[in-house]
C-alpha cells in the first residue's frame, strides 16, 4: 500500500535513485541517462504517494497501473521498483546483459512493469483499453501514463488523446516529460508543436502545467487530477533533461549515452554534495 | 465462383454470428471497430452488446493499442477493420503492443485478397499472412468459408494469445459442414490422394476442390488440404503428404513472397524437398474489377491449380 513519506525523505530518495541510475547505466556501457534523469521525481511522487500498489502482490487486481511509455527511460523505473521491493536490489546491476530481466526497454514479466514499451507512441492507447476495462469492471482504479515531450510527435499519441476524451476516461492521467529535448535537437527546433497546452486542451484534455521536479508541486498536480470528473487530466510537467548532473543537464548528446567511469564518479559527488543540502 | 451448388456466404458473415455466440457465453468478449463497424459484421455484436462495443474512429494504431490495454486487464478484445489496415497500417503496434507482450487480442481483418473487388488496390489485402506469421507468439488464420469463419472465431477466443483471423468481403461458397471439427493448428484433409498434394486457404480451397475435380477426370489423383492455419502450420501433416505423393502445389489469394506457399515450402525445404509450385500474386498489387474478372486476371482460378499440379507431377523424377 502507499507509503507517505515525508517531503524532505523523498526529496533524498530522488537522490539515491539517480545514483542508481547512472551506476546501472555505467555498469551497462550504454543506455538513455538524459530522459531517465528528467523523470525521477514524477516516478517518486508516483509510486510513494499518489498510486496504490503493492511490491509484495505486484499482480493485485486493485491496484493502480503505471505505464512507461517512453520506455528508453526504464533505468529509471527499475531503480524506483527495486527501491520499493518488486524485485531484489542486485538486478539493477544486470541491466541491458545477456538473460536479464531488465531488459534495454521495459518488458513484462519483470514485476512491476506493467507494458513492454520502447516504440514511442503506444503507451497511451493501452492506457485507454485499461481505462475502459477498469470501466466496465465498476473499477476505481486509476491509470498513469509517462510520455516524452517528443514522443508526442506521434500521430497515434493524438488518436489516443482523442479516444480518452471521447470516452471521458477521467481514471487516466497523461504525463508529459516536458524537457524540450529529443534526439536530434530541442524539441522546437526538430519540429515545432506550437502552442503545446493548447493543444492537449483543444483535444479535450484537463491540463495542469506543474514543476517536474518540485516534489510538493507534483502532489498537487496528482491530488488535483484525481479530482477531475468527466475529462483526461494530462500534467505537463516542466523538467530538464539530465537533471541532477551539471555536465548531462540540457545536453542533447546525453540521450543515449552512458557515462563513462570517472563521469560516473565526478556525477556521484555532486548529487552527494546535493544530498547534504537537503 | 459463378455456378455453384454451394451456398454463397461472405466469411465476414460466419465471423459476425460467431462474435454474437460468443457474447452471449464469454462476458469477457470486447468488439472494438475503427469506423468500419458495419463491413466488418461487429455492428451485429454492437447491436446485442452496446456496452462491450468500443468504436474508436479510423484510428487503427490506437485500435491495436486499446485492445492491447484491454487485454492486459483481462478481457478478450476483437479489434476489426479491414485487412490492409489492419495488418499493415498497425504493424508495429501489433509487434510491439500485442506480439511481443504476447497478448489475448484477437486481430480482425475483413476484406483480405482481390475478392474486394471493385475497391481496387488500396483496399485488396494481399500481405496479412506474411506481415503476421513473422511475428512471434501470433497465430493467422485464414477460414475457408463462412461456416469455418464461424469456428475460427469462437477458437480464437477461447485460445490465448494474438491471433489474427482473415475474412473475405464477397459470397464464396460454404463448402465445410457443420459438423466438421475446426482446430487451430491442425490442417484438415478434404480429398486424399496420392499423385500430388495441393494446400489451400481461404477463397482458393474451393478453386481447388474445382480443380480436383478436372485432375480426376485427366486420372490425376490429388490430396486436398485446408491449411486454414498458415501459422503455426501443422508441419507433420505437410511432411507427411509431401512424402505419400511427391509433389506439391500450394493455393492462396495473397502474395507468394512470404504467404502460405513460402511457409510450406520453409517446412519442405528443411525436411522434405518435393517439387513444388505455387498459385498465387506474384508481386503485383490487386485492381479494380469483378472478383471473378480478378481472379481469372490474377491467375487464380481452378484451371490455374490444374496447370501447377500437372506441372508439378512432372518435376517429379
Ligand atoms: C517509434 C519510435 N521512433 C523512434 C525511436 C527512437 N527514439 C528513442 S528516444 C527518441 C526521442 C524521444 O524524445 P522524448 O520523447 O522527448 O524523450 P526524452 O527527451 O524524454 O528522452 C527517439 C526518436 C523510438 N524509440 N520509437
Ligand atoms: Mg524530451
Amino acid at each position: 500500500m502507499a507509503q507517505i513519506l515525508d517531503i524532505k525523505e523523498l526529496k533524498k530518495k530522488a537522490v539515491g535513485i539517480r545514483k542508481d541510475v547512472l551506476k546501472m547505466l555505467t555498469m551497462a556501457g550504454s543506455g538513455h541517462t538524459g530522459g531517465s534523469l528528467s523523470i525521477v521525481e514524477i516516478l517518486i511522487v508516483l509510486y510513494y504517494r499518489e498510486m496504490r500498489n503493492d511490491p509484495k502482490a505486484p499482480k493485485w487486481p486493485g491496484r493502480d497501473r503505471f505505464l512507461l511509455s517512453k520506455g528508453h527511460a526504464c533505468p529509471a523505473l527499475y531503480a524506483v521498483l527495486a527501491e520499493k521491493g518488486y524485485f531484489n536490489k542486485e538486478d539493477l546491476w544486470g541491466l541491458r546483459k545477456l538473460g536479464s530481466k531488465l531488459q534495454g526497454h521495459p518488458q513484462i514479466g519483470l514485476a512491476g512493469i506493467e507494458i513492454s514499451s520502447g516504440s514511442l507512441g503506444q503507451g497511451l492507447s493501452i492506457a485507454n483499453g485499461m481505462a475502459l476495462a477498469a470501466r466496465l469492471d465498476k473499477s476505481d482504479t486509476r491509470i498513469y501514463c509517462l510520455m516524452g515531450d517528443g514522443e508526442t510527435n506521434e500521430g497515434q499519441v493524438w488518436e489516443a488523446a482523442m479516444t480518452a476524451s471521447h470516452y471521458k476516461l477521467d481514471s487516466l492521467c497523461a504525463i508529459i516529460d516536458y524537457n524540450k529535448l529529443q534526439i536530434d535537437g530541442f524539441c522546437c527546433e526538430v519540429k515545432d508543436m506550437g502552442a503545446y497546452l493548447d493543444k492537449w486542451k483543444d483535444f479535450g484534455w484537463n491540463v495542469i502545467e506543474t514543476d517536474g521536479h518540485d516534489i510538493e508541486k507534483l502532489i498537487n498536480a496528482f491530488d488535483k487530477a484525481k479530482t477531475v470528473k468527466g475529462i483526461p487530466t494530462v500534467i505537463v510537467a516542466h523538467t530538464i533533461k539530465g537533471k541532477g548532473v551539471s555536465f548531462v543537464e540540457n545536453k542533447v548528446e546525453w540521450h543515449g549515452i552512458a557515462p563513462k567511469k570517472e563521469e560516473y564518479e565526478k556525477a556521484v559527488k555532486e548529487l552527494d554534495e546535493e544530498l547534504k543540502k537537503i | 465462383m459463378s455456378e455453384t451448388k454451394y451456398k454463397m456466404i461472405p466469411t465476414r458473415d460466419g465471423f459476425g454470428h460467431g462474435l454474437v455466440e460468443l457474447g452471449k457465453v464469454n462476458k469477457d468478449v470486447v468488439v472494438l471497430s475503427a469506423d468500419l463497424t458495419e463491413s466488418t459484421r461487429a455492428n451485429w455484436f454492437k447491436k446485442e452488446f452496446p456496452d462491450r462495443f468500443f468504436g474508436l474512429g479510423v484510428a487503427e494504431q490506437d485500435m491495436i493499442g486499446v485492445a492491447a490495454g484491454f487485454a492486459l486487464m483481462g478481457k478478450t478484445p476483437f479489434a476489426c477493420t479491414f485487412g490492409v489496415f489492419a495488418s499493415g497500417r498497425a504493424w508495429d503496434q501489433i509487434r510491439v503492443s500485442v506480439a511481443y507482450m504476447n497478448l489475448n487480442v484477437k486481430i480482425v481483418g475483413t476484406h483480405g485478397g482481390i475478392s474486394v473487388g471493385p475497391d481496387g488496390a488500396t483496399h485488396q489485402a494481399l500481405e496479412e499472412i506474411s506481415l503476421m506469421r513473422i511475428l512471434p507468439n501470433m497465430t493467422m488464420i485464414v477460414p475457408c468459408d463462412a461456416l469455418e469463419a464461424k469456428k475460427a472465431t469462437i477458437s480464437a477466443a477461447n485460445h490465448k494469445g494474438p491471433v489474427y483471423i482473415r475474412l473475405g468481403r464477397s459470397g464464396a461458397p460454404v463448402i465445410t459442414k457443420e459438423e466438421d471439427v475446426f482446430k487451430i493448428g491442425k490442417a484438415s484433409l478434404l480429398k486424399d490422394g496420392k499423385d500430388v498434394t495441393i494446400f489451400a486457404c481461404g477463397t482458393m480451397v474451393y478453386e481447388s476442390l474445382m480443380a480436383c475435380e478436372t485432375l480426376s477426370k485427366e486420372g490425376i489423383n490429388a490430396r486436398l488440404i485446408n491449411m486454414h492455419t498458415p501459422k503455426p502450420i501443422d508441419k507433420d501433416c505437410i511432411i507427411k503428404a509431401a512424402k505419400e505423393t511427391g509433389a506439391v502445389v500450394t493455393a492462396e489469394e495473397h502474395t507468394i513472397a512470404g504467404g502460405l506457399g513460402s511457409a510450406i515450402s520453409e517446412v519442405l525445404a528443411e525436411n522434405c524437398p518435393v517439387p513444388i509450385k505455387f498459385v498465387g500474386v506474384r508481386d503485383k498489387f490487386g485492381q479494380s474489377g469483378e472478383p471473378e474478372e480478378l481472379f481469372e486476371y490474377f491467375g487464380l482460378k481452378a484451371k490455374n491449380i490444374v496447370q501447377a499440379a500437372k506441372d508439378a507431377i512432372a518435376m517429379k523424377r
